[in-house]
């Protein structure tokens, strides 16, 4: 940096430079709000500025954010917390009694009575209490213990909270953690900013992304050589691919993570989205413990859920936890104190959380138009992929695994050879190209598979069906949607104009 | 209190044993196999004192008989905990927000239904149940830059530099993280904090690794900030570790000084000097009650003493909604306003955000930097509250000064601002043996004591660190008058005791 004197004082470069930051941080990245979202903003941002473009609107699925696409909330949840929020509502009769009475509940266990008051860190006691009498339920009676119960700011805080417990050493004994291919991005980024060794395992596109144990055993194995490999995380249902793992499957992860003695995370944030004939949500837990006390003894696991997928949808809310099954105390008790540093996790997200394990009771006045919203909900995202399944195995170019869970499909696409070469000329991975022109020329937002990881020389985007514009019920023949849809077959074509 | 709860359960529950009574094999993650820096965290003095506390609470409830009928809590800075009320337009907006429904009834004042109009108009989809975006809903931090310009009479305000969080503490671990470049001595990243400094920082701090380097605040000057101090303490850093930063709160905590301009001026020309980041936690920048003490923000000054420094010192300051009238700690929200950071390194916060901001506490943010204002119809109400808080603070403050300076063995420099009350307790020696001899420190024990005796549960100043030899403790006045006035009747009828029989 030049350094010229004004006024006497030299004027130098600054303290905190791109070179002296912490480097862990520069290799995080999270391409789910990537530069692609960013470039999204940005058009929309012109879009408003009168500026004129092939589209009026930006179709933005490139998150799983139900409300932003026009899912409703549910009624009972969003009156109780109003209830929470402002007690005085108590004396207002258009509030149902069941409402009424959650939302004392929730306040009696706050302190001063407002959900202002710090909680305790691991979360409000009778929330935990709710919570694990929901998972007993859940997986047909098997005990949950409150204090491995850990509530969390969404399910991410909690998921970052044991990576930064699990992941120690060193050079070669640099904890490994295990992570599929395609994945959530929020691990790799967690395990960049820790500087954890991430060790990818590839889900099995060919057999609707399934996870192979000699895939996972391929993986540790080839590991072994250059870090200690600890944890074993698995999304299911998964993201971005939206596959139900098997039972069979899960009985074999479990048998893996005993025999490598390793860490189990297992994601379930969409245990409640599953729609595929023949496809069933089996808990990591219910299964562990099914398989008797050699396992269930042993095995360790954190499994982590959240109020921001399923039927409820609320992403703002960063309501969510974790349960721990298995864990040493003495670890356990680190654990706890790791997550007092972050003080509470917000408390009318704990009191969702609540409501989520603590819905209306048959017996209950708010039972009736709770089940009805529900269901609406449910079965309108079953439908929907349902839909896109069908509409993109109909465009040459794309082929689309069946749509079993979550909310998202991971297509894969193939590019023409010029395409490939146009990409890189601009210094672009080819699938973020795609991506690219595909924003600008239509206003639609996807993620491109290298955000998620693919395997090479295989290009994806992922796609969340949630946007009520992107797939509507009828004349799918005539709709702008299959239009849309069509257009990615235009792109391929006009890349390629000699074929 | 719930915060009490979390530290009194201790059983392990063996699922094994419900199950078959199979003894259960070793586990599989030990100790050692846990990352250094979270074993490295510190267990809080409070944590033996929240055990003990939970223990009287329940031999309370089953009728075993003590001197008092209750416990009185008054350690952590949570107002709503200790009897100060949520602020009724706040409350009405976000419960608006929450359930839009109630927008169409006229129940709701017109100003509250305008905003939370605004508000939900911000969000994807109207609803708050939607991601809002990695650094804050944009046009809430434009307001809040605006904001934040006019509370520094005008200095500008660039709303790319500002990043809502999930609280103060969080965004004062995201801002250390960025600078730990290493955690292996004797190259690793070290950061100043002064002494007394409340645990969450120091905490924040050492959890990444970081070192932290201790400065002293001058206790008889009124816990005043001392440059020949700072530097002493960045000689003593040299070859331990590498100090890139400077961190202050202003209004402190645990002691309630606030820093003179003056003060400011020689903070900032140090870190100009030294070339330090300075991380100015300015929380209570609304809890002010000494007559002559005025909050003046760093940016302020900063701005105000011109270039170089206005040009170059790099700041982060930090603001939360948690303390001053607000008060809503449960809603977790905060901000970080970074200042002269070079831009690329400032292009990378956006990745470390994880989603982790709640929109409710985004809006609880804006309701905080821009309330009510006359002519409003909230306004009068909103305004009578606040005067009627601030009154009750300032009273707080005179009534634990006078309790405490009239005690002999106890002394408390000018509480001007914050939450706390920090005073000196100078323990007989008698007292001090006897806390060695039960395996505490001589503060803890006083503490433990008076919980016994009294059932008013305090913290110990060893917990925030202090001058060997002295000792201290820390309650909040941020409380009910109700509740002060019993903690403050029962610490002068614990203290006298206390000195006689260890006299």
């Amino acid at each position: 940096m030049s350094q010229q004197a004004v006024n006497g004082v030299p004027c130098r470069g600054k303290v905190l430079t791109v070179d002296n930051m912490n480097p862990n941080v520069k290799r995080v990245e999270y391409a789910v709000r990537g530069p692609i979202v960013q470039r999204a903003v940005q058009i929309e941002k012109e879009l408003r500025e009168g500026v004129k473009k092939p589209f009026t609107e930006v179709i933005k699925a490139n998150i799983g954010d139900a409300h932003a696409m026009g899912q409703k909330p549910i009624t009972f949840l969003r009156q109780v917390l109003a209830l929470c929020s402002y007690p005085e509502l108590m004396e207002d009769n258009k509030f149902p009694e069941d409402a009424k009475k959650r939302a004392q509940r929730i306040l009696g266990a706050c302190g001063g009575h407002s959900i202002g008051a710090y909680s305790a860190s691991q979360g409000i006691e009778c929330i935990r209490q709710d919570v694990a009498r929901y998972i007993e339920k859940r997986d047909g009676g098997i005990p949950s213990n409150p204090d491995n119960i850990y509530l969390s700011t969404g399910a991410s805080d909690a998921i970052v909270t044991m990576l930064k417990l699990l992941v120690c050493g060193e050079g070669r004994d640099r904890t490994g953690v295990m992570i599929s291919i395609p994945q959530y991005p929020l691990y790799s980024a967690a395990l960049a900013d820790l500087g954890a060794v991430q060790i990818s395992y590839y889900l099995d596109e060919e057999k609707c992304w399934s996870l192979d144990v000699a895939e996972l055993r391929r993986a540790l194995n080839a590991a072994r050589q250059h870090c200690n490999p600890r944890v074993l995380c698995i999304i299911n249902p998964g993201n971005p691919t939206g596959q139900v793992q098997s039972r069979q499957c899960i009985e074999d992860v479990i048998r893996f993570a005993k025999e490598e003695h390793l860490f189990l995370m297992a994601d379930e944030v969409y245990q409640d989205n599953v729609y595929a004939e023949g496809c069933k949500f089996h808990s990591f837990k219910k299964v562990l413990f099914e398989m008797g006390p050699e396992y269930s003894s042993t095995v360790e696991m954190a499994s982590f859920h959240s109020t921001s997928k399923c039927y409820m949808g609320e992403c703002g809310f960063r309501g969510g936890y974790m349960e721990v099954i298995n864990m040493d105390p003495e670890v356990k008790t680190q654990l706890t104190k790791l997550v007092s540093v972050r003080l509470c996790p917000p408390v009318p997200g704990q009191a969702l959380l609540d409501l989520v394990v603590n819905p209306p009771q048959p017996d209950e006045p708010s039972y009736a138009t709770f089940m009805k919203e529900r269901t609406a909900v449910l079965s309108a995202l079953a439908e929907k992929a349902r839909l896109t399944e069908q509409i993109f195995n109909a465009v040459p170019g794309i082929t689309c695994n069946p749509v079993q869970g979550a909310m998202y499909t991971f297509p894969r696409i193939t590019l023409p050879q010029k395409a490939i070469d146009k990409a890189k000329e601009e210094g672009k991975v080819p699938d973020m190209y795609y991506c690219m022109r595909l924003l600008e020329e239509e206003g639609i937002c996807l993620v491109p598979g290298s955000g998620f990881g693919q395997r090479e020389g295989t290009f994806h985007f992922r796609l969340v069906w949630l946007p009520a514009s992107l797939l509507p019920p009828v004349h799918i023949q005539t709709s702008k949607s299959f239009n849309l849809m069509r257009f990615y077959v235009t792109t391929l074509y006009c890349l390629n104009p000699d074929d | 209190s719930n915060v009490l709860s979390q530290y009194s359960s201790s059983s392990i529950f063996n699922e094994k044993q419900m199950f078959d009574g199979l003894i259960r094999e070793a586990k599989m993650s030990v100790l050692q196999e846990i990352s250094q820096n979270v074993r490295n965290i510190k267990q809080l003095e409070y944590a033996a004192l929240a055990r003990r506390a939970t223990q009287i609470q329940k031999e309370l409830s089953q009728g075993v008989r003590k001197p008092y009928k209750e416990l009185t809590d008054v350690c952590w800075g949570d107002p709503h905990s200790l009897g100060v009320k949520p602020l009724t337009f706040v409350r009405q907006v976000l419960a608006a927000c929450v359930y839009p429904e109630l927008m169409s009834s006229h129940k709701l004042p017109l100003d509250v239904r305008q905003r939370a109009q605004w508000l939900l108009g911000k969000c994807e989809g109207g609803s708050i149940g939607s991601y809002p975006a990695s650094a804050g809903i944009p046009e809430i931090i434009q307001r809040m830059s605006k904001s934040i310009a006019r509370r520094d009479g005008g200095v500008p305000c660039n709303p790319e530099n500002v990043f809502i969080s999930p609280g103060s503490q969080w965004s004062l671990t995201v801002t250390s993280l960025l600078l730990t470049s290493c955690v292996y001595a004797p190259l690793r990243t070290g950061i100043l904090i002064p002494v007394p400094c409340h645990v969450t920082t120091i905490t924040s701090i050492t959890s990444l690794g970081a070192a932290v380097v201790p400065y002293f605040l001058s206790e008889e000057h009124g816990w005043a900030l001392q440059v020949e101090e700072l530097q002493r303490a960045l000689e003593s850093a040299k070859g331990g570790c590498n100090p890139i930063a400077l961190y202050v709160i202003n209004p402190g905590n645990p002691a309630g000084y606030v820093q003179s301009r003056k003060s400011i001026q020689e903070v900032i020309r140090f870190a100009s000097e030294k070339r330090l980041v300075l991380l100015a936690d300015e929380v209570y920048q609304d809890c002010v009650y000494g007559k002559n003490s005025e909050f003046v923000s760093y940016k302020k000054v900063l701005a105000e003493m011109g270039p170089p420094f206005s040009d170059t010192v790099e700041l982060a300051s930090f603001h939360s909604v948690s303390k001053g009238f607000m008060g809503e700690c449960g809603l977790r929200g905060g901000y970080v306003e970074l200042v002269n950071l070079d831009p690329n390194v400032v292009n990378y916060i956006s990745n470390l955000n994880y989603d982790t901001t709640s929109v409710l506490a985004q809006f609880a943010l804006d309701l905080m930097m821009n309330p009510p204002r006359p002519g409003d119809p909230s306004y009068p109400l909103y305004n009578q509250v606040r005067n009627a808080v601030n009154n009750m603070l300032v009273q707080n403050v005179k009534m634990a000064h006078e309790v405490v300076n009239s005690l002999p063995g106890l002394s408390c420099q000018p509480v001007e601002g914050g939450a706390f009350v920090f005073p000196r307790v100078f323990l007989p020696p008698r007292a001090i043996q006897k806390a060695k001899e039960e395996g505490m420190q001589p503060d803890t024990f006083y503490c433990m004591r008076l919980l016994e005796e009294t059932g008013v549960l305090i913290t110990p100043g060893c917990e925030y660190r202090q001058k060997e030899g002295t000792y201290h403790i820390r309650f909040c006045i941020m409380a009910s008058q109700d509740t002060i006035n019993k903690a403050l009747k029962h610490l002068a009828t614990f203290h006298t005791k206390f000195m006689k029989d260890f006299s």
